[in-house]
């Protein structure tokens, strides 16, 4: 087990090495022929080659699409979690505010009868999730400690409960004939229709791209140093004259707003939002991928999304022993994580500083005394 | 002189305990004043209330001319106030530079910002050579040179030591004092909360004694280590 572990990690530590030190060329094509692949993937004349990869119970593109915006989530929360050290457990309740944002002012079936566009509906919603953001954070974050995982948590399920019972939000019969996103071909057919799924899928992975540019380049600034501050010692940081409330009401908003924007996208392409897309274990799988991953790594997160995302379509429809997997699967993510905490606490593909975190001689004096 | 700090009968209260019962000191520029006490006398707690991470509930704190009994702890900070903090407050993922940085936050001039790094680099050696060492893997004393380098670089007009010497050998601690002398004649204002009270007497141009959240004597650094109360309960002399 050891030596498994150690030559995995030596053969890690040598690619990284290598990544690293390696030409600046070199990663720009390596990253170039990855988003390259995952632009290809939905295409059936692309993904028939790659054996078992492709899930075969239900349509790969629809699988994708459903990934992506899993993967769009993990990145956002990453930087609440992974880069200010905020804990969020309700952060799928930001998601549910984007669908429903965008559900209310564009359905048909809404009270508001405004009939917008999808796309005039999306800043509106991205917008609307920042301000629940503040509007959560700011009493919450001034306090120290596990309130603010007790307070997002209750958020998640008061949004729940609230588009379960209110009758303005609909309950299970929920809103129908959301317009999708605007756009044609030359020969007048839409782009994003119902049949095809995989457009869908481009526009979250473009805008993934254009998300991860953005979060990486806040990451680099004064921002992102506030952040590590903040996240690895709240009081010294504020001693060192941080803002450390402002940083963490920053860090929350910007997490919420991406929420909103993954949930915008998905009400944009599924037609139809209800209660029953607000499960609220969703906050805690993307908490988990995030962890799995790398907590404060955006490739970490990326691939925990992906990975968590794609194991969990991946279990549809198998059977082991006459029991269907997918039914055990929250399980299973649990007995993954407890696993990943005891062996590799910083994730997948582990922040630098987290890993020297982790190593913390203060800590030692815990395990020693 | 001019008064740079001036604390005016301040409380404190954790929850329902009242850690501070009023108590009032003052900080001349130029100066290094001494603060000790036995342990649980409060001089932890009146250093927090100076930095303001915790707030007080009763007096009033002047800093410069200004009032910031109510200023937010990082405003503090740009006004020249900055706190090494009692068991370091190392960040332990960022490497010593990078604490360093951290520790010039408030501050634009990049210019003076390289100076600065330059002469902490100078004071503590030790840090120089582990620049690319995560703070968190420093031993105990490097880590006490980094919390204090790193208050440094704040370039503050007033600096809060919480006991410097916690945990070193020997040496080190006379290395530490003859620092502390060091940056106060290259013109800092140093308020210093010592167990050591020897050290932080025999260096200190005035000092005050905590008990119990009350200030029970004040003096010269000189006077107070020759007062007979003093001698007995703080120096282990008989
Ligand atoms: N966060 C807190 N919550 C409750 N009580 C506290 C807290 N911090 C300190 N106290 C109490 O306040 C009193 C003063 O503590 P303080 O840390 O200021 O002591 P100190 O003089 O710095 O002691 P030491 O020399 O041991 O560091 C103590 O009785 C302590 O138990
Ligand atoms: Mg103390």
């Amino acid at each position: 087990m050891t030596s498994v572990r150690e030559w995995i990690d030596s053969g890690r530590h040598a690619v990284s090495e290598r990544w690293h030190n390696g030409p600046r060329w070199m990663r720009w094509a390596v990253i170039a022929a990855v988003i390259v692949f995952f632009y290809a993937l939905p295409n059936r004349e692309f993904y028939q080659w790659l054996g078992p990869i492709p899930t075969t119970g239900s349509n790969f593109g629809q699988v994708l699409f459903t990934i992506s915006i899993y993967v769009l989530l993990a990145v956002g929360l990453n930087i609440v979690v992974g880069f200010a050290g905020l804990l969020d457990l309700g952060y799928f309740g930001f998601f549910a505010v984007g669908a429903y944002t965008v559900a209310v002012f564009t359905s048909p079936s809404s009270d508001l009868k405004t009939l917008w566009p999808w796309l005039l509906a999306l800043p509106l919603a991205i917008v609307l999730t920042m301000i629940s953001g503040v509007m959560l954070g700011t009493p919450t974050l001034r306090l120290r400690g596990d309130y603010l995982a007790i307070v997002t948590l209750g958020f998640a399920e008061m949004i729940r409960v609230a588009a379960t019972s209110s009758a303005f939000l609909k309950g299970q019969r929920g809103f129908n004939q959301i317009p999708h996103p605007p756009g044609s071909y030359s020969d007048g057919k839409p782009i994003f229709g119902v049949l095809d799924p995989r457009p869908y899928y481009w526009l979250v992975l473009t805008l993934i791209i254009l998300v991860v540019i953005g979060v990486r380049n806040l990451n680099r600034s004064r921002v992102g140093r506030a952040w590590i501050s903040i996240r690895e010692d709240e009081d010294a940081a504020q001693l060192m004259g941080v803002p450390t409330f402002k940083f963490k009401l920053w860090a929350f908003a910007s997490g919420a707003a991406i929420g909103g924007l993954a949930g915008a996208l998905f009400a944009g392409k599924q037609n139809f939002v209800s209660s029953q897309n607000l499960e609220l274990l969703n906050s805690i799988i993307i908490l988990a991928a995030v962890i799995l991953g790398g907590s404060g790594n955006i490739v970490g997160a990326i691939v925990g999304g992906g990975l968590v995302a794609y194991l969990i379509e991946r279990f549809r429809g198998i059977e082991f022993f006459g029991i269907e997997l997918y039914e055990y699967r929250f399980m299973l993510f649990g007995v993954v994580l407890v696993v990943m905490m005891i062996f590799r606490p910083q994730g997948l593909i582990p922040n630098r500083r987290r890993a020297a975190e982790f190593k913390d001689r203060r800590k030692e004096v815990i395990v020693g005394g | 002189m001019t008064t740079l700090l001036e604390i005016e009968d301040v409380s404190l209260l954790y929850g329902r305990i009242k850690a501070l019962h009023g108590i009032s000191l003052t900080v001349d520029e130029g100066e290094i004043v001494a603060l000790i006490g036995a342990n649980g006398a409060g001089k932890s707690t009146t250093m927090r209330a100076v930095s303001g991470i915790r707030p007080v509930a009763g007096g009033k704190i002047w800093f410069n001319g200004e009032d910031i009994t109510k200023l937010r702890a990082d405003l503090r900070v740009r006004r020249g106030l900055c706190q090494a903090p009692e068991g370091r407050g190392i960040f332990p993922g960022m490497t010593v530079l990078e604490n360093l940085d951290i520790g010039a936050y408030t501050r634009r001039d990049r210019a003076g910002v390289a100076r600065d790094l330059a002469r902490v680099l100078e004071l503590f050696p030790r840090l120089a050579e582990r620049r690319k060492q995560a703070g968190g893997t420093l031993s105990g004393g490097e880590q006490q040179m980094l919390a204090v380098g790193r208050a440094l670089m704040s370039q503050p007009k007033l600096l809060l030591l919480d006991e410097p010497s916690m945990g070193l050998a020997p040496m080190l601690i006379q290395q530490i004092f003859s620092i502390i002398t060091e940056i106060n004649e290259q013109g800092t204002t140093i308020l210093l909360v010592e167990q050591n009270a020897q050290q932080a007497l025999a260096r200190a141009h005035r000092a005050y004694v905590l008990e119990t959240g009350r200030i029970v004597k004040e003096g010269t650094g000189a006077d107070l280590l020759h007062d007979p109360s003093v001698k007995e309960a703080y120096l282990g002399v008989a």
